[in-house]
């Protein structure tokens, strides 16, 4: 019965990264602590290795020095000639792409975990970028399973123009952490608890993986990204309108066409169009103003994945 | 140290000021809407001015640029000679000296409004000079009872013997409003409804003033600063630890000797050992991390303030 399994091989090189937004500082201050003592994300025969991506962005404690870290890991930038006069985060994430790649070839690491908080109230999130990656959606109902009753979120980022170049794509298997709310400069105990679980999980699931456990076929629901929405905004580009108290906090509840979505200075209420039922995300983010972004859209899916078992067993 | 004391004619000249802090969102939408559609802040006998106190730091949705421009608005500071390397928020606390100052002059504006945010759970709080700002103080009565179910609490925030460094030190009377909690760069329409109402009420209440009406002796409930708790910290300098969950948004709420305040990354609590019981606020507060401040330590205190006289009909000059 070994034929409808997904032999793969064990992992062996895992990285933490914490502070790809220097602002974010759940991730920054696990990574430092872990550099600092990492035996509680040791495991037996695994490699893994807490880093902190965006050094000069964590000590101003700003997103990002020139460009966004987490936007320029596509092969364009990182083939670009080395100069003094590539934005920071270009030639770090040159570096990044040495260190822990090259991004796509045999040589790069097996998984980066990315940490990352939102201001918006998206509780635990898991972010998927390949809805066909068994693997991970296995490793992804492990968490959701060991973290419950606590709500364990997926947002999947698998679109043709929406997708982003992420730092840790750099990785076979990339796994997005963000965790919120938490404003930005700020660190929240229970935030850091949170994340501090699903890194646990995560680990233990890549240990019990490496130890030839195998894992029966399972589903879970995922929210698949559809569009960004933006402000409102007046003639010269000012933002006219803000999220609607009731859409405010309410990131994975339905938002059904004519419900409340933005709130005018003047007191008017926008209501959202079109004729389906959505699922708001990063609704209200911080970050996302200069993005021209005030939530996402998502719809819900179910993915499927086959049972998995390392190979080496 | 109340250099100015009750006002004996109508405040004609008042200003509300938001943006000192580039990233406090509320003040700086409501400045921005204000100065746009400029009916709102009018009342019958003045209208209050709109001014965004720090347009560098709001454009880059910053704090500050070069210092922090609420503690640059000391005298020093503001007769300075300008020099070509000077932080940027020095320049203009003393272009903001020149529009609605100068600070301790008789041309300085009646009443500035200067507009906060926090990322700690204090609600709406009122910041005075101290306990014999009776203006100020029959202000916060006002916003106080108008919705009397809301946090609406006061802080008296003149250190004796220090000058005050606060924008709002430059007019003859003034207040600063901190609301929260609200992550910086985010503009919360819950918040910025409250900020806006009592905006409003805070103008209405010079209104009333002006009006010639007088206003009852009443007892005071205020919090003041005691001293401030860092975070605990590793050799390095970096944080070991974060405030503890049972500290967290708990403002205002006192604090006994023996009760957790910091939880390590290691795993174990600290304790506040301090011998009384305190009121801690501004805790886990964004921009004071930098100011090595999880949070301060205040006691709370009741007193009297005494009636406000009405503004006689035809006041010209007080005898």
């Amino acid at each position: 019965m070994t034929s409808c399994h997904v032999a793969e091989d064990p992992i062996k090189k895992v990285a933490i990264f914490g502070g790809t937004h220097g602002n974010e500082l759940t991730g920054v201050f696990l990574v430092k602590h872990w550099l600092e003592n990492g035996a509680e994300i040791q495991r037996t025969g695994l490699e893994v290795k807490p880093f902190i991506t965006n050094p000069r962005a964590v000590k101003k404690c700003t997103r990002y020095i020139d460009c966004d870290l987490n936007r320029v890991f596509d092969l364009e930038n990182l083939g670009k000639k080395m100069s003094e006069d590539l934005p920071y985060e270009v030639r770090r994430a040159q570096e990044i792409n040495h260190l822990f790649g090259p991004k796509d070839s045999e040589d790069s690491y097996d998984i980066i975990f990315d940490l990352h908080n939102t201001t918006s109230n998206m509780g635990c999130t898991l972010i998927l970028e390949d809805s066909r990656n068994d693997f991970l959606i296995q490793m992804f109902h492990y968490i959701k399973t060991s973290l419950a009753p606590l709500p364990c979120y997926v947002y999947l980022i698998e679109h043709p123009s929406l997708k982003y170049a992420t730092t840790r794509s750099v990785a076979k298997y990339p796994v997005g952490i963000e965790v919120g709310p938490q404003p930005q400069g700020v660190l929240r105990a229970d935030i850091l608890d949170q994340m501090r679980k699903m890194i646990k999980h995560a680990l233990d699931f890549i240990h019990n993986f490496n130890e030839g456990k195998e894992f029966p076929p399972c589903t879970i629901e995922v929210y698949n990204i559809m569009e960004k929405v933006d402000y409102p905004r007046n003639e010269s580009g000012e933002i006219a309108a803000i999220i609607h108290p009731t859409l405010q906090d309410q990131d994975w509840k339905p938002l059904h066409p004519g419900d409340p979505v933005f709130l005018t200075l003047d007191g008017k209420t926008i209501p959202l169009g079109g004729d389906c039922t959505v699922y708001p995300v990063f609704v209200n983010e911080a970050a996302y103003y200069e993005k021209k972004e005030a939530f996402a859209k998502t719809t819900k899916l179910t993915l499927n994945a086959k049972s998995i078992r390392s190979s080496l067993h | 140290m109340c250099s100015w004391p009750v006002p004996r004619e109508p405040l004609r000249r008042v200003a509300v000021t938001g943006g000192t802090h580039g990233n406090e969102m509320s003040g700086i939408y409501l400045v921005r809407h204000w100065l746009r559609a400029p009916g709102e802040p009018q009342r019958p006998s003045f209208s209050a001015t709109p001014v965004l106190a720090n347009p560098a730091a709001t454009a880059a949705c910053r704090c500050y640029v070069g210092r922090d421009l609420n503690r640059t608005f000391t005298s020093a500071f503001l007769t300075a000679t300008a020099h070509p390397g000077d932080p940027y928020e020095v320049t203009r606390a003393q272009e903001l000296n020149r529009l609605v100052g100068p600070k301790d002059s008789g041309r300085a504006f009646a009443f500035i409004l200067d507009l906060h945010n926090t990322t700690a759970n204090m609600a709406a709080c009122l910041f005075v000079d101290n306990a014999h700002d009776a203006f100020a103080l029959h202000l916060c009565r006002h916003l106080q009872l108008q919705s009397p179910e809301l946090p609406c609490r006061v802080f008296l925030s003149q250190v004796p013997g220090k000058e005050s460094f606060h924008l709002d030190s430059i007019a003859k009377n003034g207040m600063t409003l901190e609301l929260g909690p609200q992550p910086q760069g985010v503009l919360r329409a819950d918040l910025f409804t409250r900020m806006r109402a009592l905006v409003a009420a805070a103008l209405d209440f010079i209104e009333l003033f002006n009006q010639g009406t007088a206003l009852p002796a009443f007892e005071m409930e205020a919090y003041r600063s005691l001293s401030f708790v860092d975070f605990p910290r590793t050799e390095a300098g970096d944080l070991a630890g974060t405030v503890h969950p049972q500290l967290q948004d708990r403002d205002f709420e006192p604090l006994r000797p023996g009760a957790p305040i910091f939880q390590m990354f290691s795993g174990e609590d600290v304790l506040y050992e301090g011998e009384s019981t305190v009121h801690p606020v501004f805790i886990n507060e964004a921009a004071y991390y930098e100011k090595g401040i999880a949070f301060f330590q205040t006691e709370k205190l009741t007193f009297s303030v005494p009636a406000l006289p009405a503004l006689a009909p035809t006041t010209t000059r007080g005898p």
